[in-house]
C-alpha cells in the first residue's frame, strides 16, 4: 500500500549503503545473552574478512559479558538473515554474502547467559 | 428588535460564539477551502451532528485558563522561594523530570502545533472550535511544564537544553517520531491517533504515573501543574471519544479506516509508554504503583470496558492488543536495562535498584524478574562496586518505525528477542515487533526516509566520528556532569550537601564535574 496523500507522495530511503562512506552496516545478535540489550549495530568494511570481523568487532563488543571468554564464535552456530550460514574466516564479508543492513545471528551453546537467566 | 433578555443562556451562547461564527460559502467551494478533508477517505454526511459536550465558549475559555494560571505561578513563586526542591525524597527523582521535560514537554508543544493545522481544515464549526482550543491548552502545558522545572535547572544538572536535545538525542527520536507521524498525517487521522488513541486511551498512563509520583515524591511544582491541566486533560479526553464515535457514525465506510489507525496508533503509543514504565519502576524513589498494575487499570479494564462500548460500530480491541499485555512484565525492566547501559549517552543519571527497591521488583513482578532480570542487575551491581560500571561500547539496532533499540521478546518466549526484518524495493529494513513490521509495511514510503539516530552517527551527520563527540558536541550533554551514573555524580553529591550528609569536597557550584 501506498502512502494515502494529498499530493503524489515520493520518498527516498535514508540508510543507502552509498551514504556510508564506503562502509556498511551491519547488526549482530547473540542470543540467550540479553544483558546487551539490542542486537548491535556496527560499522564494517565490505572487504574486511570475516576472521577479523571476528576478532577485530565482535570480540570487543561482547568483552565485557562473563560468557565471552568461554564463547568459540567461528566454531558456533550462524545464521545470516534468517537463513542458515557456514562462516569462512578467510572470506570477506560482502564476498560471504553479508550485505548492507543484514543481520547475523551467532548461538554459542552451552553459554546460557549470567548464571543461566539468558542475560 | 427588542431584546427581551440581556443576558444569554448558555446554549444561545454556545450557538452564537461557535456554530454561528461558520458560514456557507458562496463564491468559493468548499473543497478549495477544507482541501485536507477528503483524501483518508473519511465520509462525513452532516457535521451538524457534532457534539461538544463542554460547550465552552473562548470567552469563558481565557477566563477559566486565566484564573487557573494565577495560581499556578503563585505555588512556583513559593515553591521557588522556600527551596522546594530541598523537600523532595531523593535527587533521583529529578531524573525524572529530565526525562519529562525533554520528551513529553516538547511533545504538548507538537501538539498544539498539530490542533492548530487539522482544526482549520475541517469544515465543520464544532470541531474547528474544539481543535483551536486544545491547540491553547497544549502550548499552555507545554510553557507551564517548563516552568514548573525551570526551579530544579538551577540546582541540577542535565535539564539546560531540553528542546534542542528533543531534536538530536536517538532516544528521544522515540516521542519525536511519533508525533512527527501523526502531525503529517490527514487531519481525521491525526484526531484518531493523538485525540483518540493518545488522549482517551492511554493518557490515564501518562499522566497519573508522572503526577502521582509528582506527590509521592514531594515535588509540589510538578503537581500543581498537574492539577492546573486536569481539567484541560478531561476535556481532551471527551474530545478524543466523541471524535471516533462522531466518525464512526456518519458513515459505514469510515469503519475499516478507523481500525487500521486503531491498530497503528494503540501499538505506537504502547511502545512510545515503555518510557514510562521504567520511569515508574526506576526512576521514583517513592513508587506510586509497578507499570504492570498501572496497566491493568488503566489499559486492561478501562480499555477493555471502552471497546466493548465500540463493539457497536463494528469496532474490534487493537490487534497485538494480547502482545502488549503480556509485556507489561518486562518492558520498564527492559527499557531501564538499555538506559543504564547507554547513560554515556542520556541527558539523565541511571544507577541500580537498592536492595529493598530489588526486593520490592521482585513482589510485583513474581514470574519475571527474579527469573529474566535479577541476575543481570546483580551482576552489574557487583561490577560497578569493583570499579568495571558497566557501559555498553557498541550502538544497538533499532526499530525503523518506533525507533527504539530491538529489546523487546517475544510474547511467548522472554529469552528471545522479538525482532521482525524485510526487504522492501531492495532495502532490507528491521523491527521490534510484528505491530511495527505491520505499519511498516501499511506505509512503506513513510518510514524508509526515518531519521534513525544510529544509522545518523554512522553516516556522519551527527558531528563527531566518536561517540563522545556526539554527545557532548551534537546533544550538548556536558560530560561526567550531565549523564552515567548517579552515584558519584555533581547531583548525587550535591543532594549528600543539601541533606548535611557529606559535605562537598571542592565547592557548592552546581556544574562540578565528578
Amino acid at each position: 500500500m501506498s502512502v494515502n496523500a494529498i499530493s503524489e507522495y515520493h520518498a527516498e530511503p535514508k540508510d543507502r549503503v552509498e551514504n556510508f562512506n564506503g562502509m556498511q552496516l551491519l547488526y549482530v545478535y547473540w542470543p540467550h545473552h540479553l544483558m546487551f540489550c539490542a542486537p548491535f549495530a556496527l560499522l564494517v568494511a565490505p572487504d574486511m574478512t570475516f576472521g577479523a570481523f571476528v576478532d577485530e568487532i565482535l570480540k570487543p563488543a561482547v568483552a565485557a559479558h562473563p560468557d565471552a571468554e568461554k564463547a568459540d564464535f567461528l566454531n558456533a552456530q550462524w545464521r545470516l538473515n534468517e537463513e542458515a550460514f557456514t562462516p569462512d574466516p578467510a572470506a570477506t564479508l560482502i564476498g560471504s554474502g553479508i550485505d548492507h543492513k543484514s543481520m547475523l545471528t551467532v548461538t554459542t551453546p552451552g553459554l546460557e547467559g549470567i548464571q543461566g537467566s539468558a542475560s | 428588535m427588542a431584546i427581551k433578555n440581556k443576558k444569554l443562556n448558555l446554549k444561545d451562547k454556545y450557538q452564537y460564539l461557535t456554530r454561528d461564527m461558520a458560514w456557507e460559502p458562496t463564491y468559493q467551494k468548499k473543497e478549495d477551502i477544507y482541501p485536507d478533508e477528503q483524501f483518508e477517505g473519511i465520509k462525513i454526511t452532516d457535521w451538524s451532528q457534532w457534539e461538544d459536550p463542554f460547550r465552552l465558549t473562548m470567552d469563558a475559555y481565557w477566563k477559566y485558563q486565566a484564573e487557573k494560571e494565577k495560581k499556578l505561578y503563585a505555588i512556583f513563586d513559593a515553591f521557588a522561594q522556600n527551596n522546594g526542591h530541598q523537600n523532595i525524597t531523593d535527587a533521583r527523582y529529578v531524573n525524572a523530570l529530565k526525562l519529562f521535560l525533554s520528551g513529553v514537554s516538547p511533545l504538548e508543544y507538537a501538539a498544539f502545533q498539530g490542533y492548530a493545522r487539522v482544526g482549520r481544515q475541517f469544515s465543520g464549526a464544532g470541531a474547528r472550535v474544539a481543535c483551536q482550543m486544545q491547540a491553547i491548552d497544549e502550548l499552555r502545558h507545554s510553557q507551564t511544564q517548563q516552568h514548573a522545572m525551570s526551579h530544579y535547572n538551577k540546582h541540577f544538572n542535565g535539564l539546560h537544553d531540553a528542546a534542542h536535545q528533543h531534536d538530536r538525542i536517538w532516544f528521544l527520536s522515540v516521542p519525536k517520531s511519533f508525533f512527527d507521524d501523526a502531525r503529517s498525517a490527514g487531519p481525521f487521522e491525526f484526531l484518531t491517533a493523538i485525540s483518540f488513541s493518545f488522549e482517551y486511551v492511554l493518557t490515564n498512563l501518562l499522566f497519573v504515573p508522572f503526577m502521582s509520583g509528582a506527590a509521592y515524591n514531594g515535588d509540589m511544582a510538578t503537581v500543581t501543574f498537574g492539577f492546573s491541566a486536569q481539567s484541560d486533560e478531561a476535556r481532551h479526553m471527551t474530545l478524543g471519544l466523541e471524535v471516533i464515535k462522531f466518525i464512526l457514525e456518519q458513515h459505514e465506510d469510515n469503519v475499516p479506516i478507523i481500525q487500521r489507525w486503531i491498530d497503528k496508533w494503540f501499538w505506537r503509543g504502547f511502545r512510545l509508554l515503555s518510557l514510562v514504565g521504567m520511569m515508574m519502576d526506576y526512576m521514583l524513589p517513592n513508587k506510586v504503583m509497578s507499570w504492570a498494575e498501572a496497566w491493568e487499570v488503566y489499559y486492561e479494564q478501562n480499555g477493555g470496558a471502552l471497546f466493548k462500548d465500540l463493539e457497536r460500530y463494528g469496532i474490534r480491541p487493537p490487534k497485538y492488543q494480547d502482545v502488549a499485555n503480556a509485556a507489561k512484565n518486562h518492558v520498564s525492566h527492559q527499557a531501564w536495562s538499555t538506559f543504564y547501559q547507554y547513560s554515556q549517552a542520556t541527558n539523565f543519571h541511571t544507577w541500580m535498584p537498592e536492595e529493598e527497591e530489588m526486593t520490592w521488583l521482585s513482589e510485583k513482578y513474581p514470574e519475571t524478574f527474579d527469573k529474566y532480570y535479577r541476575a543481570r542487575f546483580e551482576h552489574w551491581d557487583k561490577e560497578h562496586k569493583e570499579g568495571r560500571r558497566f557501559y555498553n561500547n557498541t550502538l544497538p539496532q533499532l526499530c525503523q518505525v518506533c525507533q527504539i533499540p530491538v529489546i523487546f521478546t517475544e510474547k511467548d518466549d522472554p529469552s528471545v528477542f522479538s525482532h521482525r526484518q524485510i526487504k522492501h524495493d531492495g532495502e532490507r529494513y528491521h523491527f521490534c515487533s510484528d505491530g511495527c513490521c505491520d505499519i511498516f509495511k501499511n506505509e512503506p514510503v513513510k518510514y524508509i526516509q526515518a531519521w534513525l539516530p544510529v544509522h545518523q552517527i554512522y553516516q556522519g551527520n551527527c558531528g563527531g566520528a566518536d561517540v563522545a563527540t556526539v554527545v557532548e558536541k551534537y546533544y550538548h550533554i556536558n560530560p561526567g556532569v550531565d549523564n552515567m551514573e548517579y552515584h558519584g555524580s555533581p547531583d548525587h553529591q550535591r543532594w549528600l550537601d543539601i541533606k548535611g550528609l557529606k559535605p562537598l569536597k571542592s565547592n557548592n557550584e552546581k556544574k562540578t564535574a565528578a
